[in-house]
């Protein structure tokens, strides 16, 4: 498909002598999968050469979850094959996937957490002393070799719960090399850590190129495209459509492939006339956690909250909502002082908080889409005697969510089974709901496709010119930098500024965040 | 196996109807299966009819009535997530403690010497109360100890059992008015059996169609969630809690009303078997999903295999053997109707 020769000459200048008479590590050839109802994957093939970094791109559901699947042997193909190294190879379990030099880091880390580092990458293969017993410093010794070759600084004998996303990732990291696996699948690394901590990551990426390892490297976000991936293929709705170098290709290229469609305008960002003052936070304070964080909101605004992930983002914006009252500190809602102790007294207060983790703290998983709209409305409105009126909200959340775009057979179809983008909808929707003045969101468009990304972006933009005061948390920098009005800076729990949009870019915000 | 055949047809109905059918239809089948068996079984071993035999069934609904009761509430416990562990020996403690509110003025063995003949409800109230009570400690210390539903009820289990028996020193009680004894022999006997249904049809509405039953399932479902919704955890979890309590408390009514005389030592392993009736109804331990009307099926399908191994005259140990099997399979089922679930998102 792709001969061009640069990634040829890359993979033949690789450290690892071995002789190759193969010149893909891993093929996948004509797959096919279908689920009840669904054909999630078509005729998919995939060409990865040793020693490069192959990026998966596509919107959610286009098939690149079930495809990775595959590959470590969780699903079977319906038909069509899979080859490593050349050969025809059949991956039973994920075990067997792991054994034939398959390893697959996944989105959520699959690390035993009340364990150390060293028993999570050893395990099942711990080394044995003399009376059979585990032998706990030859494995740490092990283990710390393993982590100078790859440029890990981590105490083998820490416990997986008191490590960073970002260092359970390297854990992860080690324990697929030290399989010595051939194929590495990476599922979206770098969606919950800083951007120091992708740049660490990127590092050791680049370190397994060298060492001929194909990496296959599913993401969302374009600049990593960019950076660290060599060649890329793009997916839609379960079916293949091209394979290119990155270096071929722009952006807008590979959106169009994405999406079969142009997207002119990523951020919809529109002049709003700001109204009065509607929140203004005066010397927030939740002890310990963060401190005198001080900014008021206007109407139609929209102020991003910029910072590194444990800067104390977030846990401003669930203060503000009562889910962790404030130590001390004033907030006013319209000149008047308030108190929120609860997360009743905000939404009563005309506040609305879409959180950062849809599955952690969104959604009601075994409950359906009307369900889950409903929850928070149902406190002060549509019921009568504690009777839910149900034939009401049934016509207002259908309506929400044919406005939002929600992609479902009806509302009462299990919010489990929707994509990612969906549910976000949904639960943005909740929101909407209760007709918020002030709205916070936290990392609005993560993890969800380009096309709900853009549909949520001019649904804030939107939101705004009608007067909504909107606080916006993201890890995205353009999106911060393309929505907001302003642009609040945090590190480790203090606001080292607060840019205006015509003053704020990159280096700026990175400045502020890092010091 | 049941099961599967009536799940089946579900794919084909869901795209044209709107709603998917209810997992209480192929509970109801598994029921009717059950029933089925003993009736054929009946003809060839016994020689008579198992469910043609009105009397049969009379003590069939009746045992279910208590245990049914105490399941409607023990459901809306799992719902939320938790378990009530405490139920059977809040059963023997407002048994034992209204009890003495029940009985007549002139009985020999009186335990309150200056009692007068009281109204029927008052021993009535006092038993709620009761069991209320103890549903409240237990919602207390869950939210405010953040104690494991598990033991904060595993303790009450132990110590209302002991209350239980402290409170008249180990004798029953019994002797009661005529208007109380009503409460489990009215009606034509079918007292029991109208209060049940009662509570099941109170219950099945909250849950579904108030603002109550919603938090309820927002809470099971996910708590953090159901929090920055807006939702008082605290304070909702307290309700639920003291609402199985209190159902307990109505169902030691109606058990020490039936049989006339309360003892300590009643009501032993009844929250095993509200559990149980709940968890075969398809009520789902993880918490956020099943029904009230899942959890009846399930009471009548305990009160049936019960009644069809003594009517089959299957030995005792048998009989628990058995049950604690069908417990274990009903969870299994649960459990790969969820995976399933997951496998097709």
């Amino acid at each position: 498909m792709n001969n061009s020769s640069p990634v040829e000459a890359l993979s033949e200048s690789s450290v690892i002598p071995q002789t190759k008479p193969y010149e893909y590590v891993l093929e996948v050839v004509n797959a096919r999968k279908e689920f009840p109802g669904v054909v999630a994957l078509d005729n998919v093939s995939l060409k990865v050469r040793p020693g490069t970094v192959h990026a998966l791109m596509g919107e959610n559901g286009a098939g690149k979850s079930t495809l990775m699947k595959i590959i470590a042997g969780i699903y079977h193909p319906d038909a069509g094959e899979i080859r490593l190294r050349g050969e025809t190879v059949h991956l039973a379990t994920p075990l067997a996937a792991q054994e034939a030099g398959i390893a697959m880091i996944h989105q959520e880390l699959l690390l035993m957490n009340s364990m150390t580092v060293a028993e999570n990458i050893w395990i099942r293969r711990e080394p044995h002393n003399a009376f059979g017993l585990v032998d706990h410093a030859k494995m740490h010794r092990m283990t710390t070799e393993l982590f100078d070759r790859l440029n890990i600084h981590l105490d083998p004998d820490a416990e997986v719960s008191e490590l960073s996303v970002a260092n359970r990732q390297m854990v992860e990291i080690a324990k697929a090399v030290s399989f010595d696996s051939d194929v590495l699948i990476m599922d979206e690394p770098t969606s919950a850590i800083t951007e120091k901590e992708v740049a660490h990551l990127f590092e050791i990426i680049r370190g397994l190129r060298e060492r001929g390892i194909g990496i296959v490297y599913i993401t969302h976000k374009m600049n990593e495209l960019f950076e660290i991936a060599d060649e890329f293929s793009v997916f839609r709705d379960g079916h293949y459509i091209a394979t290119h170098l990155s270096s071929e290709v722009t952006r807008d290229d590979i959106i169009q492939m994405m999406v079969g469609r142009e997207i002119t305008q990523m951020f919809p960002k529109e002049e709003v006339e700001l109204g009065d003052v509607v929140l203004s936070v005066k010397n927030l304070t939740l002890e310990g956690v963060f401190h005198d964080v001080s900014f008021d909101v206007r109407a139609g605004e929209i102020l991003g909250l910029a910072g590194l992930v444990g800067s104390g983002r977030s846990n401003v914006a669930e203060t503000l909502f009562g889910v962790t009252p404030a130590t001390s500190g004033t907030i006013e809602i319209n000149g008047k002082e308030v108190s929120i102790q609860t997360s009743h007294d905000a939404i009563k207060l005309g506040m609305a908080f879409l959180t950062e983790d849809r599955k952690e703290t969104g959604c009601f998983l075994p409950l359906d889409i009307q369900e889950n709209a409903q929850m928070a409305v149902i406190h002060d409105d549509f019921v009568k005697y504690g009777f839910v009126q149900e034939a009401k909200l049934e016509k207002v959340c259908l309506e929400i969510s044919q406005k939002l775009r929600v992609k479902t057979p009806n509302m009462h179809e299990c919010i489990e089974n929707l994509s990612g983008g969906n549910q976000q909808k949904v639960l943005i929707g909740r929101w909407l709901l209760t007709n918020p003045k002030i709205l916070i969101l936290d990392e609005p468009t993560r993890g969800i496709d380009v096309g709900a990304k853009a549909e949520i972006h001019s649904l804030i933009t939107q939101l705004a010119h009608n007067g909504v005061a909107v606080i916006m948390i993201s890890s995205e920098m353009p999106e911060v930098l393309g929505m907001s009005d302003r642009v609040l800076v945090m590190h480790e729990g203090h606001c080292t500024g607060i840019l205006d949009r015509a003053d704020a870019d990159q280096v700026k915000v990175m400045d502020l965040a890092a010091q | 196996m049941t099961t599967r055949t009536a799940t089946a047809p579900n794919a084909t109905l869901a795209a044209p109807s709107k709603k998917r059918l209810p997992q209480e239809v192929s509970i109801l089948l598994v029921l009717f299966g059950i029933a089925a068996f003993f009736e054929v079984l009946g003809w060839f071993l016994v020689g008579q009819s198992f469910l043609g035999n009105m009397s049969r069934l009379q003590i069939i609904i009746l045992q279910v009535s208590v245990i049914g009761i105490i399941a409607v509430g023990v459901t809306q416990v799992i719902i939320t997530g938790g378990i009530d562990l405490s139920s059977g020996s809040v059963v023997a403690m407002s048994g034992m403690v209204a009890a003495t509110f029940a009985q007549q003025a002139n009985w020999p063995k009186i335990i309150h010497p200056a009692l007068v003949d009281l109204p029927w409800f008052i021993p009535l109230l006092v038993g709620l109360a009761v069991g209320a009570a103890a549903g409240f400690v237990n919602g207390w210390l869950i939210t405010k100890t953040k104690i494991p539903p598990f033991i904060a009820t595993l303790g009450m289990m132990v110590s209302a059992r002991g209350v239980a028996r402290w409170y008249t020193d180990g004798s029953p009680v019994s002797g009661f008015t005529e208007s109380f004894a009503m409460l489990g022999n009215g009606l034509g006997r079918w007292a029991p059996v109208v209060i049940f249904l009662i509570v099941a049809v109170v219950f099945h509405v909250v849950m579904r169609y108030t603002r109550f039953g919603k938090f309820t399932y927002a809470i099971g479902a996910n708590p953090q969630a159901a929090r920055v919704s807006g939702i008082n955890i605290e304070s909702h979890l307290i309700k639920v809690y003291m609402i199985a309590g209190l159902l307990a408390g109505l169902a030691a009514m109606v058990a020490i009303a039936r049989i006339k005389t309360a003892q300590a030592g009643m009501g032993l392993m009844y929250e095993l078997d509200a559990i149980a009736a709940a968890v075969i109804g398809g009520v789902s331990l993880s918490g956020g999903r099943g029904r009230v009307t899942g959890t009846v099926i399930g009471a009548l399908i305990l009160g049936v295999m019960l009644s069809g191994f003594t009517f089959l005259r299957v030995d005792a140990y048998y009989q628990d053997i058995i049950k604690g099997a069908i417990i274990v399979v009903a969870v299994v089922v649960d459990m790969h109707r969820q995976n399933k679930r997951s496998k097709t998102t």
